[in-house]
């Protein structure tokens, strides 16, 4: 059985998990055979959320808000940029239906000395 | 070299960078991918030219020399950076590098990266707000003062606003390129709206003691223009005519010391017949399409104005009819505060009064809403209410001219 394990973090703690910590734990599940993927986002205000409805799709700034709505699934893509990943993202099929919150990946910075010691810490 | 030479050199280059840093600017975003870099690299290039230019003279193409020296800075600090780095952790170095090859100085290109960078900075994943703010702040060099002062809003709200836009743009890696003609007309709409924002900054500039900012009403005509040439849909049409008919009327609309001075008071003379003219064609030609939209309605509406000898000859039925289609298309406090006043020239200022009435309280902020209301009140003789009105507006009102316009009118009313 595969899960996916979403991670939650209010802005002012955004960065209070050092990525050091992230990348030793990642390797340690790598190690165990338990991790398929993994990648931290760039902050809420770099989300952006499509919409199809009428055949029109919209564009806005931001993550999506509407409450009612629950993550239903996900999809990690590979674009040239933002606009392929919005031209992708409003083919969605459940676009039409609710939104597609397109955010973007980063990358791990990583202090090789600092995850040492949180691998061995684990 | 003499004193005076040195500080005619510093005069060129301080009206160089008046003049063409943004252009500078729009080419070094393209070169450097980066809008921080590209804006350092600014800095360090008319920093150079200050240095240079009074010992080796004035190159013969300044907007080259900038984007080369500008470049050559970035790329130089780059590989200085890149020594205390991996180069694997800066994969845009390659890249930089590579472009080198790319020629500078053609005017075209040129061209082409300030139109980039428009339609970057309106990009519909960012907000509206955030277009609007970061196309002022970049491709027109406004200061966040003046950006904040135009929306009414505090100068750190406004600086953080333009700081979140421009890294969106770059964590969310948001392309510096002109859309597909595909993507155009729906791109097309915020881009529109923000040429016209960056036009009423130059037209009626939100603060200051000069009543206008004509190179800030210049660029957007220019933007307008260029957008035209590209895409030449009614609403680019229409835009364009209306920025043109405002123009018209800017050496009318203040005398000598800067006091501004009301359409009906204008010395029509002075309005400048060549721009009414192709203001008047583009309207024509825009007007008759089933795709023109609120910019062509406003155009129609100057162009009643402008085609009017005098202010007796102004038909305001027509206007009026106009105002009622615009609101129809779009529905705001603020059409629907102009609309009063066309009533109020149609059927006078009792009926400017109730039409005005019937607006919520979303006008109380705006100047416009109470320097209206005054000037009904004062047509009926109502003075102890239009006095109220004018020192509402008055408060409201930061900018100079408009201000003691506004005061005149004040003082200018019996006491009660």
């Amino acid at each position: 059985m595969k899960y996916l394990c979403l991670v939650y973090l209010s802005a002012e703690k955004w960065n209070a998990c050092p990525d050091s910590a992230c990348a030793a734990y990642a390797g340690q599940l790598q190690d165990s055979g338990h991790m398929l993927d993994g990648t931290p986002l760039h902050p809420v205000h770099t989300a952006t959320t499509v919409r199809v409805r009428n055949g029109q799709t919209s564009v806005t700034d931001g993550p999506f808000a509407e409450t009612k709505e629950a993550l239903a699934g996900f999809y990690l893509i590979d674009a040239r940029d933002l606009n392929e990943a919005i031209q992708i993202a409003s083919k969605i099929p459940p676009a039409k239906y609710g939104s597609i919150e397109v955010r973007p990946t980063r990358e791990l910075v990583v202090d090789q000395a600092e995850m040492a010691r949180y691998a061995a810490a684990l | 070299m003499p004193a005076q030479d040195i500080a005619r050199i510093h005069a060129e280059i301080d009206a160089l960078y008046r003049k063409e840093s943004r252009r500078v600017l729009a080419t070094l975003i393209r070169l450097l991918g980066d809008f921080e870099r590209a804006e350092e690299a600014l800095h360090d290039a008319f920093r150079a030219a200050v240095e240079k230019w009074p010992v080796e003279g004035v190159p013969q193409n300044p907007v080259a020399w900038m984007v080369s020296a500008g470049r050559f800075k970035s790329i130089d600090k780059q590989r200085r950076d890149s020594r205390f780095e991996h180069l694997e952790d800066r994969p845009d170095i390659g890249e930089t590098l590579a472009d080198q090859t790319t020629p500078v100085d053609e005017q075209e290109l040129l061209e082409d990266d300030r139109l980039r960078l428009v339609f970057t900075c309106c990009h519909p994943a960012l907000a509206s707000d955030a277009q609007v703010a970061l196309t002022l702040r970049e491709v027109c060099g406004l200061t966040t003062e003046e950006i904040a002062a135009a929306f009414l809003t505090p100068a750190p709200t406004l600086a953080q606003r333009i700081v979140r836009a421009k890294n969106k743009i770059r964590d969310a890696n948001i392309p510096y390129e002109v859309p597909s003609r595909e993507e155009l007309p729906a791109r097309l709409e915020s881009v529109l709206r923000v040429i016209y924002l960056v036009f009423n900054e130059g037209y009626l500039a939100s603060s200051g003691e000069t009543a206008t900012r004509a190179d800030l009403s210049a660029e957007a005509i220019r933007l307008g223009r260029l957008v035209l040439e590209l895409l030449p849909e009614p609403e680019v049409r229409g835009l364009l005519a209306l920025m043109l008919l405002h123009e018209s009327r800017r050496e009318a609309r203040a005398d000598e010391s800067g006091e501004l001075i009301l359409l009906d008071e204008q010395d029509r003379s002075r309005w400048n017949r060549e721009f009414i003219a192709e203001g008047s064609r583009l309207v024509r030609e825009a007007v008759s399409s089933p795709r023109a939209g609120p910019y062509t309605i406003q155009a129609a509406i100057a162009a009643v104005h402008a085609e009017a000898l005098t202010p007796a000859d102004t038909d305001w039925r027509e206007i009026v009819g106009l105002y009622d289609v615009l609101l129809a298309l779009t529905p705001s406090p603020i059409v629907a505060l102009n609309r009063a006043v066309a009533v109020s020239m149609r059927d006078g200022p009792e009926a400017g009064l109730a039409a005005l009435n019937t607006l919520g309280a979303e006008l109380d902020g705006y100047q416009l809403a109470h320097a209206a209301r005054a000037d009904f009140c004062r047509r009926l003789e109502r003075h102890a209410e239009a006095r109220i009105a004018y020192r509402r507006a008055i408060e409201l009102t930061a900018q100079g001219p408009a201000r003691r316009f506004l005061e005149r009118r004040l003082a200018a009313l019996p006491a009660s």
